[in-house]
């Protein structure tokens, strides 16, 4: 089942779920006629289509809401921090090109602090998953679920299979004790060559898929710094305020110092351009990954 | 209007706006902006909503959105004369053992959404009237908006995306009081022609006095006005109507009177003294 039969399979099944989008329908462009009243679309109008959604909420429906990911988490903010937040309405977001996947679209359309902005949100709860499979696991959970939901919309093409999906529970790769690898959405593929390549350099790793990133699987971090001598956060995504910020917390919370070393975009925008070229640029292919943090060991 | 009728009306305007000058002190509230849209809130809740306090969870009952949410005063006023919360609760404004405060609260009866933030209300309003038509519900949806308040984009984005969706359940109330926080419109921000402005993106508008009561049926009484369009009504209203001394005031938004200014407020409300105004002009925002 791919995105959009999952989302009619949704709708026909209960009529509470709508899908809405400020005009992008890339991942549900045959969508529209099937589901007919409950598709929304409101045009180039991302607050607007918010402010609709905690509307259609408060009647009793569960809106799925659709726009790039750059726009809903920041152009809507305030609509989605107040118009949702405050209420805790089930209204959930759907950012699309999230992070390195808006490739070469420029800085206008990097969403790299979304995770920091959307955990900020009281109710709000963050779905980051690896693939298109990890998501399409997930994904019925999540909408299924009471509170509002972020999710980071992923399409790219899986590479292992996945355990299913539990809301703050990580997957966990190996039980290694050298290097503990966090990490979550566009980059799992890249962190899985980078482990590819550190075992074959006799390391011992374990490669932590985060999914949910609020609530946070705290068990996962705090076994994974009880028992690695370092831990790697990689993500696409500010240093300030999303995994590397999370990890930070939970060490602290719980009085544990630990070895970390931050794979994030520090204090800039990434250069524009094609995923495979992004990574190779920014340093993110697994193999640029893995060099790293043998220097580092 | 039946004679009878809009004595009961004033009536209860004028009790409404006593509680909104009680409110006007320990803290003060936004009194202007309260008792310039005193009776059409007074109106929207005694004749034209279809709604049972009692029965909020009713599928066909209508909705009020406040989005201009600093006028509250008024419908906490009004909640506690048409007796949907007791009147001595008012008391507890700006405690924290309650939810009375400068802005709406949705844990206090009749309060549909929490609002403050302008420009906000009316796409939430929009949400609920697209769920109406999707169950064939003849429910009213009425949104309140200041005229400040359109300074905001978001209102003029939500007004194209409702056109487009036909939403004729949807009727937007204009408190037009012709100032905005801490300026008069037209010298700030100038939004006439107004009329012309609605009716462009789409909707179809009627304009009246919003104090008069008799006004006001004859444009509430037409709703819908037009099959597919969102219907508009502008309400010239006055800022601190009923107190002269504070009425068409740039800096008398905000009120926190002393305990003696409101009791004489009361007296000058009912047209039997003039206060003496002595305490500090506010500007907030």
């Amino acid at each position: 089942m791919n995105y959009e039969e999952l989302l009619e399979k949704l709708v026909n099944e209960d009529d509470r779920y709508v899908v809405m989008t400020a005009e992008n329908r890339a991942a549900i462009r045959n969508l529209p006629p099937k589901i007919a009243k409950n598709f929304i679309d409101t045009g180039i109008t991302e607050a607007t289509m918010i402010g609709m959604a905690a509307g259609l909420a408060s009647r009793g429906r569960i809106p799925i809401t659709h726009a790039l990911a750059t726009f809903l988490t920041m152009r809507a903010f305030e609509f989605v921090r107040t118009d949702v937040g405050i209420s805790g309405a089930p209204v959930k977001l759907v950012g699309a090109v999230p992070g390195f996947l808006s490739e070469a679209n420029g800085p206008t359309h990097q969403a790299i602090e979304d995770v920091s902005i959307m955990r900020g949100i009281p109710p709000m709860n963050v779905f980051c998953p690896a693939d298109i499979d990890d998501m399409m696991l997930g994904l019925d959970t999540v909408f299924a679920d009471e509170n509002p939901w972020y999710i980071r919309f992923n399409n790219l093409k899986s590479v292992v299979e996945h355990e299913p999906f539990e809301i703050g529970k990580a997957e966990v790769f190996g039980s290694g004790t050298d290097v503990a690898i966090l990490t979550y959405g566009t980059l799992f593929n890249e962190a899985l060559e980078a482990v590819r390549i550190l075992e074959e350099s006799e390391f011992s790793i374990r490669l932590i898929n985060m999914r949910s990133l609020k609530p946070v699987d705290e068990e996962a971090i705090l076994s994974a710094a009880e028992e690695c001598e370092m831990i790697v956060t990689l993500e696409d995504h500010f240093l300030t305020g999303g995994l590397y910020s999370i990890l930070s917390e939970v060490l602290v919370k719980n009085r544990i110092a630990a070895n970390v070393l931050p794979f994030a975009l520090e204090n800039k925008w990434f250069k524009p351009a094609l995923l495979k070229d992004v990574l190779d640029y920014e340093g993110f292919t697994g193999a640029k990954i893995a060099k790293k943090i043998i220097s580092k060991f | 209007m039946e004679k009878q009728k809009l004595e009961e009306l004033k009536g209860i305007s004028l009790k409404v706006r006593e509680h909104i000058i009680g409110m006007s002190t320990d803290g003060g509230c936004f009194t202007g902006a309260s008792l310039s849209c005193t009776d059409l809130v007074v109106y929207l809740y005694k004749e034209f909503l279809n709604l049972d306090f009692n029965d909020l969870k009713n599928p066909e009952r209508d909705y009020l959105f406040l989005s201009k949410g600093h006028d509250v005063p008024a419908l906490y006023g009004t909640f506690a004369e048409l007796g949907i919360i007791e009147k001595d609760r008012l008391k507890n404004h700006l405690k924290t053992n309650d939810f009375i405060y400068w802005h709406p609260n949705r844990n206090i009866p009749g309060i549909e959404y929490y609002s403050g933030s302008l420009g906000h209300l009316l796409s939430v309003s929009m949400g609920v009237a697209y769920d109406i038509k999707m169950r064939g519900g003849n429910n009213k949806v009425v949104v309140i908006v200041g005229d400040g308040e359109l300074n905001e984009g978001t209102n003029w984005e939500a007004l194209l995306v409702a056109n487009a969706h036909k939403l004729d359940n949807l009727i937007v109330v204009l408190d037009r009081n012709f100032f905005q926080a801490n300026m008069p419109t037209e010298e700030l921000i100038p939004l006439e022609p107004l009329e012309d402005k609605f009716s462009a993106f789409g909707c179809d508008v009627k304009r009246i006095d919003g104090h008069d009561f008799t006004q006001l049926e004859s444009a509430f009484s037409g709703f819908p006005y037009t099959e597919g369009k969102v219907s508009v009504v502008i309400a010239d209203t006055v800022r601190g109507k009923g107190l002269p001394s504070i009425e068409k005031r740039a800096d008398r938004w905000f009120c926190n009177f002393s305990h003696r200014e409101v009791e004489e407020l009361i007296k000058e409300l009912h047209g039997t003294e003039k206060a003496n105004i002595t305490s500090e002009t506010l500007t907030v925002r």
